[in-house]
């Protein structure tokens, strides 16, 4: 099974980078606002039961993909069939 | 060996750079400094840790967080649990964050620029292992070279690490944008302490201060304290 993790500066978080990608935009006259750059994990796991593969993708997020004082996750999950 | 020097190790990581520095101004200011290298599953026989800076596996992921399973690190977390002395220094503050041996954690600096100066540091505390030879009141002249020194705490946890005196060090003029001008924090047993500034780098008048000194002075004083200890 493919799972997707994606993991963002929590909400107050200083996101400089995200910043910084905002005014880029800007400057090529995006009007956007409020950019936050974060990371995307894709893995492939061996889990074929969903609830057990998003526990254990879970597990992972909390001992190292993602720091959970500053970020925040997001599990996605694709059956690779 | 002489009978007061004091035998400090320091870890080097894949991707660190500080490891030889912090090792020469630790033997310059008369340890016993020694080479642990990040597979070592066991520590040798020394009396404190140093953790240098550096990029400890490319800062992949966050930095510090894959350093922080290293087999030497385990060692590091058992030895800091025994009350065993623990500096952390830029990369290796970093790693004590991640590994959870020190409250918070670090992000890029707001500016997004990479800091390398001078910066003067207010000591907080004097009553630490790691500030105990600076004077209530001193200011620090102490190098910082980081991309990612933004020291965050969220506020209940600033709260928390404020009343129980756990802020050491901060920026007269902070570089970074860390929460509340923080340059160094030491975990609630005292024992632990990582700041983002280089001690090592200020111990030679020939590099415009040695004011590095007191911090690894500190540092070397609690080494010798548990090493007469460990003898009886």
């Amino acid at each position: 099974m493919r799972a997707t993790v994606l993991v963002r500066p929590k909400p107050g978080i200083l996101d400089p980078q995200g910043a910084a990608v905002e005014s880029s935009l800007r400057q090529l006259g995006f009007p956007v606002g409020d950019a936050r750059v974060g990371r995307v994990v894709d893995l492939e796991i061996e889990a074929t039961d969903p609830a057990v593969a998003r526990s254990e993708v879970e597990r992972m997020c909390e001992q190292l993909l993602a720091n959970p004082l500053i970020e925040s996750y997001e599990i996605e999950l694709e059956d690779g069939r | 060996m002489t009978e007061n020097a004091p035998r400090v190790g320091v870890v080097t990581f894949p991707g660190s750079n500080d490891d030889r520095d912090a090792l020469q101004a630790l033997g310059r200011l008369g340890a016993e400094p020694a080479a642990v290298w990040h597979a070592a599953e066991r520590l040798p026989d020394v009396s404190a840790i140093v953790l240098p800076g550096g990029f400890s596996y490319g800062d992949y992921l966050r930095c510090g967080a894959i350093a922080r399973f290293s087999p030497a690190m385990r060692a590091v977390a058992e030895f800091a649990a025994d009350g065993g002395p623990v500096l952390g220094i830029c990369n290796g503050f970093q790693i004590l964050c991640e590994a959870g041996l020190l409250p918070g954690a670090l992000r890029p600096n707001a500016s997004l620029a990479f800091v390398c100066r001078d910066v003067r540091l207010r000591v907080e505390r004097t009553d630490t292992l790691f500030t105990a030879l600076c004077e209530p009141g001193d200011t620090l002249t102490i190098p910082v070279k980081h991309g990612e020194g933004c020291w965050f705490a969220d506020d209940e946890l600033l709260e928390e690490l404020e009343a129980k005196g756990q802020i050491v060090l901060r920026y007269e003029e902070n570089p970074n944008g860390s929460v509340a001008d923080v340059a160094g924090v030491v975990n609630g047993e005292g024992n632990v302490m990582g700041l983002m500034p280089h001690p090592e780098h200020a111990v030679d008048p020939l590099l415009g201060s040695t004011d590095g000194a007191l911090i690894l002075g500190g540092l070397m004083a609690a080494a010798r304290e548990r090493a007469s200890v460990a003898v009886y």
